[in-house]
């Protein structure tokens, strides 16, 4: 089984790509990295588009490091499909077309993903065109049998949440497949990141998913900075990975709450919501903003802590301390609310290693893999803290998952508070007069978010990706609600909370 | 004289029950909200929904046929009489000879017979799914209630409200094993006709789960409204029924005076707050079934109930 390294030595190795190598392979190389995906060493991390190039990211975790593979001089060819051979760049693929109509050979599914034929232009990041008048209605998987039926659910649901289409076939009440149709959201942020500068280019990054702003942002201003080989004050560092904690903590609050709240369980709900205002008060008391959105910039952050910005985050973690245990048990002993939650939406290890799935999706099945101690970033490498992993991979399981991140990242915040060094909080960008690449990879409340850019040697960016965990997590959920009765599905949906906005773009 | 009182008394029942409907519903949900932590909707939210949906334009599907349209008056028009028979604060009352208990469970029968049709009528697959878990909820819960009655009826010696109630009240009807479990599956059986948690859920947004919001997703405007009072009445009526059967403490009796009616409409009142905030309590305390855990729990009212008629049977003191 070759290593990462094997791979990356058969490549041209591209100067200027920092931390982590990028090497441009031929067809050949590309292909027999892309065949031994499924053997499980390497981990696909990302795949993604230029106008004639394709790169692909790699994990290799024994090693802990990550490569990305390139293949460039593409022209009308195509090139040879990863997904054909390894399942989860699947997606990756059919968005990659939409967006720069490089061709993934031999690919079977020939559907568009992103791109539902309702945009101004086509291939926003290729060779663009004018939008072709009138579209075909997609075509969803066929199911046959005898008493299946169709549910379409969506794209826009009766709550306040993000739109996607659900295709259910049902045999009665139980899921025989779901099909999932997104793409909704798409909002052109890779197109808008092209030519943009690098402030803009970090507020784009924190819209990409609104809850996630703090993740997108650092992971952006991280690659920034590997790309110009920017050091960083240390105070600014753990700033930034306190603000990343803090969102940790309000999304995961929030997200135990809704998942009880799906079985018809509002107390949870009501408890929950009241510890997530207490946290997005404390930030906004802390940092000038509730989701702490653009304060996290190329070079630094934006804002230090406020005032008593320190004690008011530790009177948080006394009050959550104080009252969080009490919902726990409530969760724990709440016989109707476990008899929903035990045993529904199971996930298997062995697909959610196969698709690498990152953050509680993955640990809840037994992927014990966090960016932040495979990569050990900083400051989180002079942190103590535990990544909580589980097996049954059931609903249950991923609420478990979140509860026992809540109070890793309590513990995290505490230290941060304790050992806060400091110091400036910003240095300015120096500018380059060369072409730069750079990549980082966060993890975020959902899992590792990964972003890769270019900067021109005028210091704007050429091209920048974002790619978002939910890529890997909502293909998981068609596998793991496939059995599950209908009615379930909120309940695991909940529990996955892919991002829609991430996803889409 | 005794007739145009008679006849009063039942006209005020009738207007009665239809305005006190929508607030209990409101109160149900203040008391819900208070155990949540929130303010709530003022009590009277209920009044204001169904007069906006009154005045709001109908939203129809192109191939809704004659019966979706009827549904909704038919079944407020039901609901409204099975609820004006009920002795809520007074018994005897006029109307009431020309229907037994049996009758108004085939009234409430025929109305969720209708909806499971007007579920499917415009063919969107969520109204399919809320008819058939309709149905199948329906399969259990009916027999149900008819054992319970079977019960009563056995014990009191009549199908008759009015004559229960008068039984229940008076000194001969001791303690008895079987009523308590009537008692038990009597709520059973109401919870799940109510479509309240944890059989269904009356507040949920998502449409996969719901089963009576489900069969209604395709109302709107005056349509919508009718079965909002519909549902509201609904309620209002079992928990009625549960109380002249059970709890029917001071019920007024024809002909007495003024008094009675005014102590009997107060005893009512209460016994709708205490059962509303009972409701609430448990609602907030307990999650939602899966959908195929309900056969299992409506399964136990049908078992209770089938023990309470049986121990009629072998002993005429249990």
């Amino acid at each position: 089984m070759p290593t990462l390294s094997d791979i990356l030595k058969k490549g041209r190795s591209v100067p200027h790509h920092a931390p982590w190598p990028r090497a441009v392979v031929d067809a050949a190389v590309w292909t027999a990295a892309a065949s031994t995906l499924p053997e499980g060493r390497l981990t696909l991390l990302d795949l993604w588009g230029e106008a004639s190039a394709v790169h692909m990211a790699l994990l290799d975790e024994p090693a802990g490091t990550t490569a990305v593979l390139s293949l460039e001089g593409l022209a009308g060819g195509g090139y040879p499909s990863v997904a054909q051979l390894h399942p989860p760049a699947l997606r990756l693929e059919r968005a990659l077309r939409d967006l720069t109509r490089l061709e993934p050979r031999d690919l079977p599914d020939r559907r568009p993903w992103l791109d539902h034929g309702r945009w101004d232009l086509r291939r926003p990041l290729g060779e663009r065109g004018i939008a072709l008048p009138g579209v075909g209605p997609y075509a969803f998987l066929p199911a046959e049998g005898d008493g299946l039926h169709q549910i379409p659910v969506g794209p826009v649901h009766a709550g306040i949440i993000e739109p996607g289409h659900f295709r259910f076939t049902a045999n009665g009440e139980t899921v025989v497949r779901l099909e999932e149709r997104l793409g909704y959201v798409h909002k052109g942020i890779e197109a808008l990141m092209a030519g943009a500068d690098l402030i803009r280019g970090a507020q784009l990054a924190g819209r990409t998913s609104g809850d996630s702003t703090v993740a997108y942002a650092y992971a952006f201003s991280q690659a920034v900075e590997a790309a110009l080989g920017l050091v960083v004050p240390i105070r600014a560092v753990w700033l930034r990975a306190l603000m990343a904690e803090l969102e940790r903590l309000a999304n995961h609050l929030g997200d135990i709450g809704a998942i009880c709240n799906d079985a018809a369980f509002p107390l949870m709900l009501a408890h929950c919501g009241v510890l997530r205002e207490r946290v997005l008060r404390a930030a906004d008391a802390a940092f000038g903003h509730r989701l702490m959105r653009d304060r996290i910039v190329p070079g630094g952050v934006t804002s230090d802590l406020n005032g008593d910005g320190a004690g008011g985050l530790r009177s948080l973690l006394a009050e959550i301390r104080r009252r969080f245990p009490a919902l726990i048990e409530l969760y724990d002993n709440t016989a109707s609310l476990q008899d929903r939650t035990v045993g529904t939406g199971r996930l298997g290890a062995a697909l959610a290693r196969e698709y690498g799935a990152g953050g509680y999706v993955g640990r809840a099945s037994g992927r014990a893999f966090d960016v932040r101690q495979v990569l050990r970033y900083p400051p989180y490498d002079s942190l103590v803290f535990d990544v909580p992993v589980l097996n049954d991979g059931d609903v249950n399981a991923r609420v478990w998952i979140r509860i026992r991140e809540i109070e890793q990242s309590l513990l995290l915040i505490e230290q941060i508070i304790d050992r806060l060094p400091m110091g400036p909080i910003f240095s300015g960008i120096p500018s380059v007069g060369e072409r730069r690449e750079g990549m980082a990879l966060i993890e975020g409340f959902r899992g590792d978010i990964l972003v890769w850019l270019r900067i021109a040697p005028g210091g704007g960016i050429e091209r920048c990706h974002l790619r978002d965990p939910s890529w890997f997590q909502w293909p998981l959920l068609e596998a793991a609600i496939e059995g599950n009765i209908v009615a379930d599905f909120p309940l695991c949906n909940k529990s996955f909370n892919c991002s829609y906005s991430g996803h889409d773009l | 004289m005794v007739v145009i009182s008679a006849l009063l008394v039942q006209t005020f029942q009738m207007a009665f029950v239809v305005l006190l409907a929508p607030l209990l519903t409101g109160f149900i949900r203040v008391i819900k909200a208070r155990l949540l932590r929130r303010r709530g909707p003022p009590m009277i939210q209920p009044y204001r929904d169904i007069l906006r949906l009154l005045r709001k334009e109908v939203v129809l599907a192109e191939n809704a046929s004659w019966l979706f349209r009827g549904t909704p008056y038919l079944i407020f028009a039901v609901t409204w009489v099975a609820a004006a028979i009920i002795p809520t604060f007074a018994t005897g009352l006029i109307f009431s000879w020309t229907a037994d208990l049996i009758a108004i469970i085939a009234l409430l029968a025929s109305a969720r017979f209708f909806l499971a049709l007007a579920g499917m009528d415009v063919g969107t697959s969520f109204g399919g799914i809320g008819s058939s878990r309709e149905v199948m909820i329906a399969t259990f819960a009916e027999p149900s209630m008819l054992l319970i009655i079977f019960t009563l009826a056995l014990i009191a010696g009549s199908t008759q409200l009015s004559s229960i109630a008068a039984f229940m009240t008076s000194p001969q009807v001791g303690l008895r094993v079987s009523l308590a479990i009537a008692l038990i599956a009597l709520v059973i059986v109401a919870i799940a006709e109510n479509a309240r948690i944890p059989v269904d859920n009356p507040a949920t947004h998502l449409e996969l789960t719901m089963v009576h919001e489900a069969m209604v997703l395709e109302y709107s405007g005056r349509y919508l409204a009718m079965i909002e009072l519909a549902a509201s009445l609904k309620l209002l009526l079992y928990i009625s029924l549960i109380a002249c059967m059970f709890v029917p403490w001071k019920l007024a009796v024809q002909g007495e005076g003024l008094t009675a009616y005014l102590v009997g409409l107060l005893a009512y009142l209460i016994k709708l707050a205490v059962a509303g905030a009972l409701l609430a309590l448990f609602e907030t305390a307990t999650a939602k079934m899966r959908v195929f855990r309900v056969p299992e729990f409506l399964g136990a009212a049908l078992m209770l109930g089938l023990l309470a008629t049986l121990l009629r049977f072998v002993s005429r003191s249990l």
